[in-house]
């Protein structure tokens, strides 16, 4: 099941930008794209743990700040040859607040 | 009947005509006079002697058993005074010797500058082998060398004395190394070799005075530079000794005028050498000066010869590189050249083509070519067939239809393609064959070419030959994936169509996504903000994170906080406040970076406002370490405490900081101020360099050491500080709304030569003035601490959007 819990505004977060949520698992980063769309996806790149809440937001995509492989923010898969897979967390928008699943965070990070 | 041959002068060249002579079975009664104590030398052989490879017995050609074999009177050492042509008599210094024919071979004599201290013991030419024993003398006490001249016999003489342990600067008037045999690339990249070798390379240098009281010590520059100098070797270059023939009233010109058959205008007396004039021309090189030596020998057994100098190539090696040049190189109308380089190996080779001709050749590091290119441009063969492979040489012409990509092909797969990277050609290949059809894919696929980019069009080569027809080679480069255009013609266009948004530009030049990526973004970020500073917002999310976050981002994602110390200057208050930081924020890692501040590293991203805060309170601001923009002004002390100090370094260094920080630039600028040409603030490597002399200030922009290691060149030589801080800021305002995005300076100045630059900036004070308003409208904007700006408005962003951890934990 899912639990919705709103973790605050859309307009928190920058158009073409990101904000850290930290979860118990880590921190997770919760992207704006120039669509208001809203994606969460772990905040570490899977080639050198880059902090994908600081990459350049373009299109459906975010690029890495340390060596610039890019991501889907809808998949989390890798574009272009790099190979590697970023976990992705359900969210959306609703009434100008972004929610996260709640569930989704607890149940990995009690694994 | 025997004939009585008197030759002036023991040369290379009067050597090979009395082999000649002889071996044609003569019977002349040969007088031999030698100014020098000594027979002949192979003087091309004399700079291993020098350096020590070689002694004086390797060298000789001709012994005294030689002499005696064929009965020649030697008179070495003997100076002749005199040619008296009505009685065929020549004069020595101890009599007289008749003659039915004369040779005058002698030579040509170093030139020396007129300049004061000239004659001041320490002052050497580079001719023959008592300058060479003299200089090997002066090298075994060490010290310094200075050698003027940067042509052939100058850089050997600076080789020899380096490798005999001297500190040895070679001084040069042209603006590059070997002009004559050279072209500014290949100068440069052999400036470059000796440079990394210890040698330092002094271009643009007109010698002014050699300094010392009863012994050189120093040599002086126009432009106000001194070097010390125990030893100083003259070898500007050389001129034809004809003083002999211009007593005895023979017909000179620059040289003494000989016909084809090197018979001078008295028909008993010829000339070979140096000395000689043939049609207009000088000649220098040896392989003419034996044509002569043959030509005269038949003349003088009455044999029809006649001298006719052949193009010569110069294939040399100079201090262990490798130098060809051949033909006329110069650029000109209706020349076009085809031009190799690869920087990882210093290699570089041009060809100069003229009417599908070959017309002239340089190369660099490899000429294993070089004869075949030479032979092509003797026979004048037409190259049209060829062309594609030409550079390649002779390995890739003829058989089955030519290959352009032959070299290319030919590379072995363990080929370093990318060095920055380690990319094999092999690897590329396989990517290739992995379905990375384009440019874009291998790099992203391979990151071959992703680095510097230097290597890119030889990755569109290994594509080209990979994939055939397939693969169509890009004509310009477009910014990246989202356009066609390139950098210059978006700058264009956004001036142009006064394009003032980032979606106005992506709109009406039609980008083909829908809000870019991270490639053009910051570039267009950039060209918006500094082409119109009062109508663009800066877009912070159009930025790499560094600027957007006023620190450098690190491996571990942690950044460094670096705050600005004008001119380097600080203060126990400010080292305090830098301390209580680092121990408050548990800063890992303290250092001095390279342009003269502190540099916090391993600071948390949201601790970023709460260290600024602190440091701001004690008046210490963003330093701006990350920024594409002004850096650092790097200074030495100067005349306030330096007994070398020409000037207040320290404080001009402070004014310009203060001028110039907070400016967005194409790529990061970094700048130094030199209190004297000791230059311990290694101004001449900067982005823009001002050296402080007595007379002024020496302002020199486009140097680099990076990826580039390049030495800065003079953009104007002012008075006033005042001068020096205008030509600075015009220069960067200039650079900012010119150049394409990560371009440094040099790279810049490269594509739109500095004259261009210099009428802008110095020749034309309107324009200089306009460009400083301009940079003043864009400071007003820009100039204020990032730092303390997000300290009050921006702080949620390094926080956090929410914390779960708690609510997890429960």
């Amino acid at each position: 099941m899912t639990t919705w819990i709103d973790i605050g505004a859309l307009d928190d977060i920058p158009a073409r930008g990101a904000r850290v949520v930290k979860t118990a698992m880590g921190c997770v980063a919760v992207f704006r794209t120039a669509a208001d769309e809203v994606f969460a996806l772990s905040d570490r790149c899977p080639h050198r743990g880059g902090p994908l809440s600081e990459g350049i937001v373009h299109g459906k995509s975010v690029t890495c700040p340390l060596h610039s492989w890019v991501f889907s923010l809808e998949t989390g898969q890798a574009q272009g040859a790099d190979a590697g897979e970023v976990p992705t967390y359900p969210a959306r928008v609703e009434g100008g607040r972004i929610l996260l699943d709640a569930t989704r965070l607890a149940r990995r990070s009690a694994a | 009947m025997t004939q009585k041959l008197v030759v002036i002068g023991a040369g290379m060249a009067s050597g090979r005509m009395l082999e000649h002579l002889f071996e044609a079975g003569a019977d002349h009664e040969v007088t031999l006079f030698n100014a020098e104590p000594r027979g002949n030398y192979n003087r091309i052989m004399l700079s291993p002697v020098l350096s020590g490879d070689k002694d004086y017995a390797g060298i000789v050609t001709h012994d005294d058993g030689w002499y005696a074999a064929r009965g020649i009177t030697c008179r070495f050492g003997e100076h002749v005074v005199k040619i008296d042509r009505r009685r065929k008599v020549v004069t020595g210094e101890k009599g007289e010797a008749a003659y039915d024919k004369l040779v005058i071979a002698t030579g040509s004599a170093p030139f020396i500058i007129p300049v004061a201290g000239r004659d001041l013991p320490g002052v050497v030419s580079y001719r023959d082998l008592d300058d060479t024993n003299a200089m090997i003398g002066a090298a075994a006490k060490g010290g310094h060398a200075v050698v003027i001249g940067g042509g052939l016999l100058g850089l050997e003489a600076a080789a020899g004395l380096q490798s005999r342990g001297m500190e040895v600067t070679v001084i040069h008037l042209m603006g590059h190394l070997m002009e004559r045999q050279l072209d500014p690339a290949a100068g440069y990249l052999l400036q470059r070799e000796l440079e990394r070798r210890g040698i330092t390379v002094h271009c643009k240098g007109a010698t002014k005075a050699i300094l010392g009281h009863d012994r050189a010590e120093a040599v002086l520059l126009e432009d106000g530079t001194v070097y010390p100098a125990d030893l100083v070797v003259m070898a500007v270059g050389i001129r034809p000794e004809t003083r002999l023939a211009v007593d005895a009233g023979l017909e000179v010109a620059r040289g003494i005028v000989v016909d084809d058959r090197m018979v001078t205008s008295d028909p008993d007396i010829l000339a070979v050498g140096e000395c000689v004039e043939h049609d207009g021309q000088l000649f220098g090189l040896v392989a003419p000066l034996y044509d002569q030596a043959k030509v005269a020998a038949l003349s003088l057994r009455d044999e029809p010869a006649a001298f006719r100098p052949v193009q010569t190539a110069t294939k040399l090696k100079v201090t262990g590189c490798d130098l060809f040049s051949a033909g006329d190189f110069a650029e000109g109308e209706g020349r076009e050249d085809i031009v190799f380089r690869d920087p990882a190996r210093g290699l570089y080779k041009r060809l100069v083509i003229e009417d599908d001709r070959l017309v002239g050749a340089v190369m660099y590091g490899d000429t294993a070519d070089g004869n075949w290119f030479f032979g092509l441009i003797k026979d004048g063969t037409g190259i049209e067939a060829m062309r594609e492979t030409l550079i390649f040489g002779p390995a890739y012409q003829g058989g089955a239809a030519a290959d352009p990509m032959a070299a290319v092909a030919a590379l072995p797969a363990d080929a370093e393609i990318c060095g920055c990277n380690g990319v094999c050609k092999g690897r590329i290949v396989e990517a290739i064959a992995g379905g990375a059809t384009t440019l874009d894919a291998v790099r992203a696929e391979t990151k071959a070419s992703g680095s510097c980019g230097t290597c890119t069009g030889l990755v569109e080569q290994v594509l080209a030959v990979t994939l055939g027809d397939e693969f169509v080679m890009p004509t310009a480069k477009p910014v990246c994936g989202c356009t066609e255009l390139t950098h210059e013609d978006v700058r264009r266009m956004i001036k142009a169509r006064e394009l003032k948004s980032m979606p106005a530009v992506m709109q009406e030049l039609g980008w083909k996504t829908s809000c870019g990526c991270h490639v053009c973004r910051p570039a267009l970020n950039f060209y918006l903000l500094a082409d119109w500073p009062l109508g663009y917002r800066d877009d912070p999310q159009s930025r790499f994170v560094n600027e957007r976050k006023h620190a450098n981002i690190q491996k571990d994602g942690t950044f460094s906080v670096v705050p600005r110390m004008w001119g380097g200057l600080t203060s126990p208050r400010e080292l305090r406040a830098i301390a209580d930081a680092a121990e408050k924020y548990n800063v890992p890692t303290v250092k001095v970076t390279g342009g003269q501040r502190i540099d916090l590293l391993g600071v948390k991203g949201e601790d970023l406002p709460a260290i600024w805060a602190d440091l701001n309170r004690a008046g210490l601001v963003s330093g701006h370490a990350y920024s594409k923009g002004l850096r650092t002004v790097k200074t030495c002390v100067g005349s306030d405490h330096c007994r070398f100090g020409t000037q207040d370094s320290t404080g001009l260094g402070v004014k310009l900081e203060q001028a110039l920080w907070g400016s967005w630039t194409p790529h990061k600028v970094k700048l130094a101020v030199s209190g004297c040409p000791r230059n311990c603030a290694e101004a001449t490597c900067k982005d823009i360099g001002i050296v402080c002399v007595d007379s002024g200030y020496q302002v020199g922009v486009g140097g680099a050491a990076g990826m580039d290691v390049k030495e800065t060149e003079q953009l104007a030589d002012v008075k006033t500080e005042e001068e020096a801080i205008a030509l600075t800021i015009a220069f960067v305002q200039l650079y900012r709304e010119n150049a394409k995005y990560l371009d440094r300076p040099y790279k810049w100045i490269a594509k739109v030569g500095l004259d261009w630059v210099k009428a802008r900036v110095v020749d034309d004070p309107e324009s200089r003035a306009a460009l400083i308003e301009r940079f003043r409208i864009s400071q007003s904007v820009y100039q204020k601490d990032p730092w303390a700006d997000h300290v009050q408005s921006e702080q949620a962003r390094y926080a956090p959007l929410a914390n779960l951890t708690l609510e997890a934990a429960e």
